[in-house]
């Protein structure tokens, strides 16, 4: 039911990788190391600065895909992947969009699922791809029915 | 100093065990992630949606999984990191986080990374390469 949908886009939308965002984020998967948050551990690195978590990359707004309509419950996150050029910077900017990747259907026991693939991408000032973040999401048979009503 | 370069292949990372996950835990997430669907927070909508109780955003698990490598952050970073979630996490749930190394290249090393319940199930499961600096 969305294989139509293949392909499109959202237009990009400028997010900042925002230094109490990541501290908190840091914070919420019990990660304590200094390099997220901590200025002076920071600028000692490697990096010259703070970096964000591999999974930090959920926050963001990446916009909205123009006529894909998803069900507002009942949707199962199947698989997660993240792809990086190197670590995101604590306060540098990064232009975001979705796209819709792929979609197949598969019989299963409970009946047919549909997959649906979003990748979530973030690009420098330069558009230079800097991750990637694929989602796989699950959707059943009594969601996808109360959803053609 | 550890350094990750002198892993083998087979050898594992140190496994965590994180405390018993509660419900402040998942508040936490949500906030700090902005998702806010009411199955990881609140009893009843879970129950309408047909789980026995609230269960923890997968993210939130992938999340802490990474955390086994942020020591290492001098030699490299995390360049593709992926997961499947293959069975729900609970309140109360004991996960412990495990990385292994699978293959050791010049550049890059890759991990099989799991996180397993206090019934011994993997919950989460998928690979990590970890890129090396020069």
């Amino acid at each position: 039911m969305y294989q139509h949908d293949i392909g499109k886009r959202s237009a990009k939308v400028k997010n900042v990788v925002e230094r109490g965002a990541v501290k908190k984020f840091a914070e919420a998967i019990g990660d304590p190391n200094p390099i997220y948050w901590d200025e002076e551990t920071g600028e000692r690195s490697r990096y010259g600065r703070n970096i964000a978590p591999p999974t930090f990359p959920r926050v963001f707004d990446y916009g909205v895909i123009e006529g894909l309509k998803l069900p507002a419950k009942g949707l199962i996150h199947g698989e997660q992947r993240f792809h990086y050029e190197r670590p995101l910077f604590v306060g540098e900017e990064l232009y975001c969009y979705a796209e819709v990747k792929d979609y197949y259907e598969k019989q299963s026991s409970m009946g047919l699922l549909g997959f649906l693939v979003i990748a979530n991408n973030g690009e420098d000032a330069d558009g230079n791809l800097i991750f990637t973040s694929t989602s796989t999401i699950i959707i059943n048979e009594a969601v996808r029915k109360a959803m053609s009503v | 100093m550890t350094t990750i370069r002198d892993w083998q292949v087979g050898q594992s990372l140190p496994d965590v065990t994180l405390p018993p996950v509660s419900r402040l835990d998942l508040i936490k997430y949500a906030g700090a992630s902005g998702d806010y669907n009411p199955i990881h927070t609140i009893d009843d909508e879970a129950k309408k949606a047909g789980l026995p109780g609230i269960i923890a955003h997968g993210m939130w698990t992938m999340g802490n999984l990474a955390k086994l490598f942020t020591p290492y952050y001098e030699e490299g970073f995390v360049q593709d990191y992926f997961v499947r979630f293959q069975s729900m996490v609970f309140l109360n749930d004991i996960i412990t986080l495990k990385a292994t190394v699978k293959e050791k290249g010049d550049k890059t090393i890759r991990f099989d990374v799991a996180a397993v319940n206090q019934h011994g199930k993997e919950v989460v499961k998928g690979e990590a390469v970890f890129a090396l600096y020069e």
